[in-house]
């Protein structure tokens, strides 16, 4: 799965990697609805790990349209709470 | 790409799936998405030369403000010196809105900063990305037949148009946060023009308007804290000169 975290770039995800951010993005659904910022947090961090961690980055010059975007890493609870709703970033 | 404001990519897009569903010419619509592209660069380009600006704006008015600490801080010395403490401590209590305002701009430029930084490496990602399309359109254009080219294009098209929305997206934020910073340097320009940060020796006895509105500020205890300190270090008020002190060390 492509993955691309907002303002930062775009990362190539092996399929259980991609389950496991799925997960976390289920869950930080949950918090976002149960206005739990703290929780949110985190989830969020979490995300962000492990695309970067997991993730291997696309090289500049190949011009492929993400599946998921995550939004900027700075964004604040309010933004979080209109995008973290339903199924999340990730269709499940 | 709920959310993203990515209006940029959302025109460019539809504009390239008009001229595909034409398709007269698969190399004439790689041609104009390419051109487009760098135009859009133009955009990006003229919104960093915007932050920048922004940001040696509260720069300068940072650089004022730390004169005006300076000079603040000179005049309550010798109000003290000369045995005036009303008049000290209304210099003290300028220097103390004087010194959170200046607070506020440093962290505000350093913000800007970063954003900056972060801009022109974004730009400089899109402009690989805009690179890319212009080799791989000289390969479409060269081995595909229409029908396979629509396809390719729409690709590779789709791929810059996602790094021109999330380019699109970062500059809204830097624009946002830089518009909110306006508001603030407003403000404190403002201040300024109430004579808030003004020189001391063109008001009277220091018991205006602005001063009751300072006093209020609740500045008080650091500026009682402030003042003990400089008198300790001053002497009494009746002393001779504002560094007696380190002239008695310097005799000793």
């Amino acid at each position: 799965m492509i993955v691309r975290i907002s303002g930062e770039g775009q990362y190539e995800l092996p399929d259980t990697d991609a389950e496991r951010l799925n997960g976390l993005d289920n869950r930080a659904v949950a918090t976002a609805e149960r206005n739990d910022e703290a929780g949110f947090r985190e989830l969020w961090t979490q995300m962000l790990e492990l695309v970067r961690a997991e993730g291997n980055e696309l090289p500049e010059d190949e011009l492929v349209e993400s599946d998921v975007i995550l939004p900027p890493r700075d964004i604040s609870f309010a933004e979080a709470q209109g995008e973290f709703t339903g199924e999340g970033l990730i269709p499940d | 790409m709920a959310g993203l404001g990515g209006r940029m990519s959302t025109v460019f897009k539809a504009k390239i799936s008009r001229l595909l569903d034409k398709s007269e010419d698969p190399g004439e619509t790689l041609d104009y998405g390419y051109n487009k592209q760098l135009e859009l660069l133009q955009n990006v380009k003229k919104g960093i030369a915007d932050v920048v600006t922004s940001k040696k704006r509260l720069q300068m008015q940072s650089q004022k403000l730390e004169q005006q600490v300076v000079k603040l801080d000179t005049q309550a010395r010798q109000a003290i010196s000369q045995g005036r403490e009303d008049l000290a401590r209304a210099a003290l209590e300028r220097k103390t809105v004087a010194q959170t305002e200046l607070q506020s701009l440093d962290a505000q430029v350093t913000e800007l900063e970063a954003q900056q930084e972060k801009l022109t490496e974004n730009e400089r990602k899109l402009r690989h990305k805009i690179e890319a399309f212009r080799t791989k359109k000289e390969v479409i254009k060269a081995q595909y037949s229409a029908a396979e080219a629509q396809v390719k294009i729409g690709e590779a098209a789709s791929g810059v148009g996602e790094e021109m929305a999330d380019l699109g997206l970062a500059m809204q934020r830097a624009e946002d946060k830089t518009e909110q910073m306006r508001a603030r340097a407003g403000a404190v320009e403002e201040l300024e023009a109430a004579g808030t940060f003004e020189d001391l020796s063109t008001l009277g006895s220091g018991q205006d308007d602005i001063d009751r509105e300072l006093a209020q500020l609740g500045a008080g205890g650091q500026v009682d804290d402030e003042l003990a300190k400089m008198k300790a270090e001053l002497g009494p008020g009746d002393a001779p000169a504002a560094d007696t002190k380190a002239l008695g060390e310097g005799n000793a």
